[in-house]
């Protein structure tokens, strides 16, 4: 994991097709977001209440799962809870067995991303069919999801076309494709029949709500719609941390999820879904069924990283997020990339596993500002490469070097000394125009660009001449 | 299961250093539960009257809606009918039992085939009513059941609304405290789906581009004065 996060980003970064792709966050994603926060004014406010919210909600969640289970099971569903990735795929293969599912439509969702719902679901001979049409892209693909909302953000449509003639061979091979327009158009023909066949319907959940013990989705597409009004069966599969008390609270973070994640005032589609069909009812599912995921949210709700269970998934944090803009989704090699993956991937793989991601930000606070709940993402990677270095015992030569470093950094004339000399030598290597080509110890930096030479004096020096001169 | 559940609930609670039975933490979620409070309702969300029409007409045209409003039950079929014509779609609709809409004067309209139930695949046109509607997003609110099947707001390539204007909110609070009249305190149709344009994606490239799996067309039809 460690040496291949980093060949997955010089990768990234020498992808011509996948650099022309990305441009399409920032054009897409950044200023629209800008856009809809600056014609609310109260956003801010509304920011403030939704990561009150979310803590109330944390510190409360035994309280409001209690609470939200009985509200379902007094509608007519049923809550399945699951400890970890294995046990809630039993479940879903197991319900999807009980009513006899041979073909599952599936709406988006990234928990089932997180426990390899799929894999899981061919193996036991269910097929299961991705509805979202960047789902549906990537499952043609074979790949993972490279954004949290924007699955095939990684993609040029000339790739896209590729794929459709390969998956829909049985198609006229002439007809014209090179559109946005004419994908859409052939993916909603292929997925209608799917959705009218389909025996059972899987959706994740934006929230769940206590007070009425309802799952809602948003969507632009209506995909989740069909997938979860369309079947005999409707699983819902969400993680605990989903949790919100009531309506209202609801409404708060409706307001700033996708202002801050399209740009969008409110998605086409907000569904609250409340238990099966009523007995009057001429269209729904007849059974409703909710697994709830922990996969180590429990264990976050009582460490460092609490926090980032506020985390309501709107993506903001990777679209302004200058390392997933260079590099892209997939070369996190994880389900959740950029700055919210970086904290979460290593509680759920284990920071052994992760150690790179963490490790791969600038630190420029974007992510923090742009969070619509506040989440304090660099100070959590910071902690985690806290944690990284206190565990695993790090190889000698980076204990040497910081050693030195804290000698000389608890020594001030020592170091003034060192940093005036070490200054003048690099600006001396320099040369007139001031790059360095080589440094000793920093080839990780030099091998693919050049090093500025340092400008003029120290900063210690600078300051002191700044000090005296106010006292003149 | 059950051992997960005790599992995990024990786990959260070891986490949160609580109590299950803890009086002042049980007593907070109670109390929200029952109260639900409300948080800042944006400003927009509080225009009455016309400016709230307005708004409302505004935030749905952006979103990709065709909207029109009229005064009467009479001029509105009219409307359904031309809506059709200019939409090249043949003079046929899908409706649930909604007495509202079956009391309107069809035979205004003797050419519209009109059939209720659930949408089936061939159904090109379905209409529906609105039970409220939040205009600080142009949202319209739609609840399940036999006056309004679910599936005539997704399968068909044009869904009409019907709403009256008087039925029109200013904010999602207030649309759930008029819901909540209905249903009652904590209890929900199996659907309540809030839809604020026509079906679109933005995946490929960012792009947006019209009727992605749901309609292509939201026609929303404003009847009477607020």
């Amino acid at each position: 994991m460690a040496q291949s996060f980093k060949k997955a980003a010089v990768h990234a970064l020498g992808d011509p097709a996948l650099q022309k792709a990305l441009l399409n966050v920032k054009r897409g994603f950044v200023v629209k977001r800008e856009t809809a926060r600056a014609n609310l004014p109260e956003f801010d406010t509304l920011r403030d209440e939704a990561r009150a919210i979310r803590d109330h909600t944390l510190t409360h969640l035994d309280l409001y799962l209690e609470a939200y289970e009985r509200k379902v099971a007094d509608s007519g569903g049923r809550v399945h809870y699951a400890l970890n990735a294995a046990e809630a795929r039993d479940i879903v293969v197991r319900l999807c067995r009980e009513s006899n599912a041979k073909l599952v439509t599936k709406g988006k969702s990234m928990v089932s991303e997180e426990i390899g719902l799929n894999a899981h679901l061919q193996a036991s001979g269910i097929e299961v069919v991705e509805t979202d049409l960047g789902e549906y892209v990537v499952q043609m693909r074979r790949e993972r999801p490279s954004h949290i909302i924007a699955p095939i953000i990684h993609l040029k449509k000339e790739s896209i076309e590729r794929d459709f003639r390969r998956a829909h061979a049985n198609l006229p091979p002439q007809r014209k494709l090179d559109r946005a327009e004419d994908l859409v158009a052939e993916a909603r023909h292929i997925l209608r029949g799917k959705f009218l066949a389909a025996e059972a319907g899987i959706t994740g959940a934006n929230f769940l709500i206590a007070e009425t013990g309802s799952s809602v989705i948003v969507t632009n597409e209506g995909n989740g719609d069909l997938t979860a009004t369309l079947p005999r069966t409707h699983i819902v599969i969400a993680s605990i941390e989903k949790l919100v008390p009531t309506l209202e609270d609801a409404s708060v973070l409706l307001r700033v999820l996708a202002r801050s994640a399209t740009g969008q005032d409110i998605t086409t589609y907000t569904t609250f879904s409340t238990g099966p069909r009523r007995s009057s009812d001429p269209d729904g599912p007849s059974a409703y069924h909710v697994v709830l995921l922990d996969n180590g949210r429990s264990e976050m709700l009582g460490n460092e990283f609490a926090d980032m269970l506020r985390c309501i998934r709107c993506g903001a944090c990777l679209n302004h997020c200058p390392v997933y803009g260079a590099i892209g989704g997939h070369a996190y090699g994880s389900v959740y990339p950029g700055p919210m993956g970086a904290v979460l991937t290593p509680q759920l793989r284990g920071i052994d596993r992760a150690r790179d991601l963490p490790a791969a930000s600038t630190f420029c606070g974007r992510c923090e500002a742009v969070c619509p709940v506040a989440i304090p993402l660099p100070d959590m990677m910071r902690t985690w490469r806290e944690w990284d270095f206190a565990r695993r015992n790090p190889a000698l030569k980076e204990r040497l070097a910081l050693r030195l470093w804290a000698f000389a950094a608890k020594r001030p004339r020592l170091y003034r000394a060192l940093s005036r000399a070490a200054a003048r030598v690099l600006a001396g290597q320099a040369g007139r125009r001031n790059r360095l080509r080589r440094v000793p110890f920093l080839k990780a930096w030099t091998v693919t660009r050049d090093l500025p030479g340092p400008q003029g004096k120290t900063f210690h020096d600078l300051y002191a001449r700044q000090q005296r001169s106010k006292g003149q | 299961m059950t051992e997960a559940r005790a599992e995990i609930l024990s786990r959260i609670r070891t986490a949160l250093g609580a109590e299950r039975l803890d009086r002042a933490r049980r007593s907070a979620v109670t109390r929200r539960l029952e109260r639900h409070p409300r948080g800042t309702i944006p400003a927009r969300a509080k225009l009455i009257g016309d400016e709230r029409l307005a708004l409302f007409k505004d935030m749905l045209g952006k979103q990709g809606a065709d909207v029109s409003q009229v005064a009467t039950p009479r001029e509105a079929v009219g409307m359904i009918a031309s809506y059709l014509g200019t939409c090249n779609l043949p003079p046929r609709l899908r409706m649930g039992a909604d007495p509202v809409l079956a009391a309107l004067p069809w035979r205004e309209a003797w050419d519209i085939e009109r059939s209720l139930g659930t949408a089936q695949p061939g159904d090109r046109a379905s209409l529906s009513r609105a039970m409220t509607a939040a205009a600080e997003t142009g949202t319209l609110f739609l609840l399940s059941g036999r006056d309004n099947p679910i599936s005539l707001s997704f399968l068909p390539e044009a869904h009409m609304v019907f709403i009256a204007a008087s039925d029109i909110a200013g904010s999602y609070e207030e649309a759930w405290d008029r819901i909540r009249a209905v249903f009652g305190e904590g209890a929900l149709p199996r659907s309540v789906n809030l839809i604020s344009g026509p079906s679109r994606t933005a995946d490929i490239e960012q792009t947006i581009v019209r009727g992605a799996h749901g309609p292509r067309r939201l026609y929303v039809l404003i009847v009477g004065e607020p």
